[in-house]
């Protein structure tokens, strides 16, 4: 990683809920119109890292780079401007149940005034269609899904508005293996097409080798190894191998009791 | 030994905070409404959902009330021979205080609850977060336009229920207590002064402001869960209508005291 800046830069990233440090100097570098795949346990705090960068939680310390400037001491105008050109698909979906699956697919393009509201219909159906759903899922209301449809229509609200980076929090936790599959295709076809940098976090390392260029791992709120997603599970860092073969024994002691 | 002042101390300044986040919350509310981009479709969704939809609520509250306070002075008159009072007592009654206070405290149920579980649930559902990476703004949508709505809202559903607690002290005069209809009517109008009414009024829009308030502001805080939404519930329900009867008296001290 020597050529371009990177896109986003992370250096010294904390944050902690009252007692508990979640993350504990976070430094990582995500190349630009790559995909980045960050692993971790359960609870490890990959969902906070990413939080962060988005402005949705405020760290205790470290700096947030974007394209070279830094956001934590960025006014809100040019924060919100940058947040226009980010996409995120979240963990659980949090798809806006008050509305039906059209709006929420076209919710950033109408508040944007990109596209009016008699458009967003047939924009909506385009977008459902790159994700496999069918037009006349727009008019359901997202209560009316599967959890693995409503993971699609989280996708598909997330690229509507063809970001520059997109987040992908478990896209593919949830679906059976072949719209995984389907899923990780779509992504990767995404960043692709609009040059946009991916970072996702999954625990599916099939999938992670799919959508990955780069990999990094979390572990006890540090990155303890970046390296090529092609070479997972083979890495020669004796916690990312078990971790990546899924292995009861290693370095990696599962806390059951917190 | 000091244990229990430092208690005190803590529970005070905590208050404290609340409050002066609480004002701060309300105004950045408020700022959202003078600001653009304004979102007309939810402020008419609200504005029935308050106010149409209260209406059976709210009238058979006020319908009972007028009859029973009918009956009632009726007899604590009948005492001093002052039977001709009742129509004043009914509309005075009714206007400044009764006509308020309870269309708030019922609002206060339907509504502050509705509001602190919507957007609680939004919350503990990252749907919140969603909104600001989709180029919203989470106040501006959720909370301004309830705000309004509120406060156009409760004058009117008051006014109603002026109308019909008079409706319901005439039914009672004219069928029970042996008063004319004309009569009774004639007393009612004459006896009341604008003032009256309008004061009525004003309380109506100061109490539909704290109603709503409270509901955003107890779902927009809260955390941890269905049982983190069933606190806010009920806290946006007690605290509303606290803040309802605390208000009443201070706004009647306000118009009334010499
Ligand atoms: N808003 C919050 N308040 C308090 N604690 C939080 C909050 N958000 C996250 N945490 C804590 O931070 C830790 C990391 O959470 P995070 O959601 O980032 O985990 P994760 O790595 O995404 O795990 P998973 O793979 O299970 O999604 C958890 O222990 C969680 O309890
Ligand atoms: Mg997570």
């Amino acid at each position: 990683m020597t050529e371009a800046p990177p896109k986003i830069r992370l250096r010294g990233l904390s944050k902690a809920f009252g007692e508990k440090r979640v993350l504990d100097g976070v430094d990582l570098d995500i190349r630009a119109g790559h995909g980045m795949v960050i692993l971790g346990g359960s609870g490890s705090g990959k969902s906070v890292t990413i939080k962060c960068i988005l402005g949705l939680i405020q760290p205790d310390a470290g700096s947030i780079e974007v394209d070279g400037r830094d956001l934590l001491s960025m006014p809100r105008r040019d924060r919100e401007a940058l947040n226009d050109r980010i996409g995120m698909l979240f963990q659980n979906g949090a798809l806006f149940d008050s509305l039906p699956v059209w709006e929420n697919v076209c919710f950033k393009l109408l508040a944007q005034k990109r596209i009016t509201r008699g458009k967003a219909r047939d924009k909506a159906a385009e977008v459902l269609a790159q994700v496999g759903l069918a037009a006349s899922v727009g008019d359901l209301s997202p209560s009316e899904l599967s959890g693995g449809m409503q993971k699609r229509v989280g996708l598909a609200r997330a690229i509507a508005a063809e970001p520059d980076i997109i987040f992908f929090d478990e896209p593919t936790t949830g679906l059976d293996p072949i719209m995984g599959a389907v899923i990780d295709g779509l992504i990767v076809d995404v960043v692709k097409r609009l040059g946009a940098t991916a970072v996702s976090i999954t625990h599916d390392m099939a999938s992670a080798r799919r959508i990955g260029d780069d990999a990094a791992m979390l572990h006890k709120g540090r990155i303890i190894w970046t390296g090529h997603a092609s070479a997972l599970g083979d890495t020669g860092n004796a916690m990312v191998d078990q971790f990546a073969r899924g292995e009861r024994e290693g370095p990696i002691q599962m806390e059951l009791r917190r | 030994m000091l244990n229990p002042l430092a208690a005190v101390g803590r529970g005070v300044i905590g208050g404290c905070r609340t409050v002066g986040a609480v004002v701060l919350f309300a105004l950045t509310g408020v700022s959202h409404l003078l600001r653009p981009p304004f979102y007309g479709r939810l402020f008419v969704k609200h504005l029935l959902e308050i106010a149409y939809f209260s209406l059976p609520v709210v009238a058979l509250t006020a319908i009972f009330t007028g009859m029973v306070l009918a009956l009632q002075s009726y007899t604590g008159f009948a005492r001093f021979n002052a039977e001709g009072a009742v129509a004043n007592v009914v509309v005075l009654s009714i206007t400044r205080e009764l006509g308020p206070v309870l269309a708030g405290l019922m609002v206060a149920g339907r509504i502050g609850a509705a509001f602190a579980a919507e957007i609680g649930t939004m919350r503990v559902t990252d749907q919140i977060d969603a909104l600001t990476t989709l180029s919203t703004n989470p106040v501006k949508y959720l909370v301004a336009p309830r705000l309004l709505a509120g406060v156009l809202a409760l004058p009117f559903l008051v006014l109603v229920a002026d109308i019909l607690g008079v409706m319901g002290g005439w039914l009672i005069g004219t069928t029970k207590l042996g008063f004319g209809s004309a009569g009774y009517l004639k007393a009612t109008m004459d006896f009341l002064q604008v003032m009256d009414v309008v004061s009525g009024l004003v309380k109506a829009a100061v109490f539909g402001f704290v109603i709503t308030l409270m509901g955003c502001w107890c779902g927009y805080n809260s955390r941890g869960g269905a049982q983190g939404v069933g606190a806010a519930t009920t806290a946006a329900v007690v605290w509303s209508s606290v803040l309802i009867l605390a208000l009443d008296y201070m706004l009647t001290e306000l118009f009334f005291a010499q």
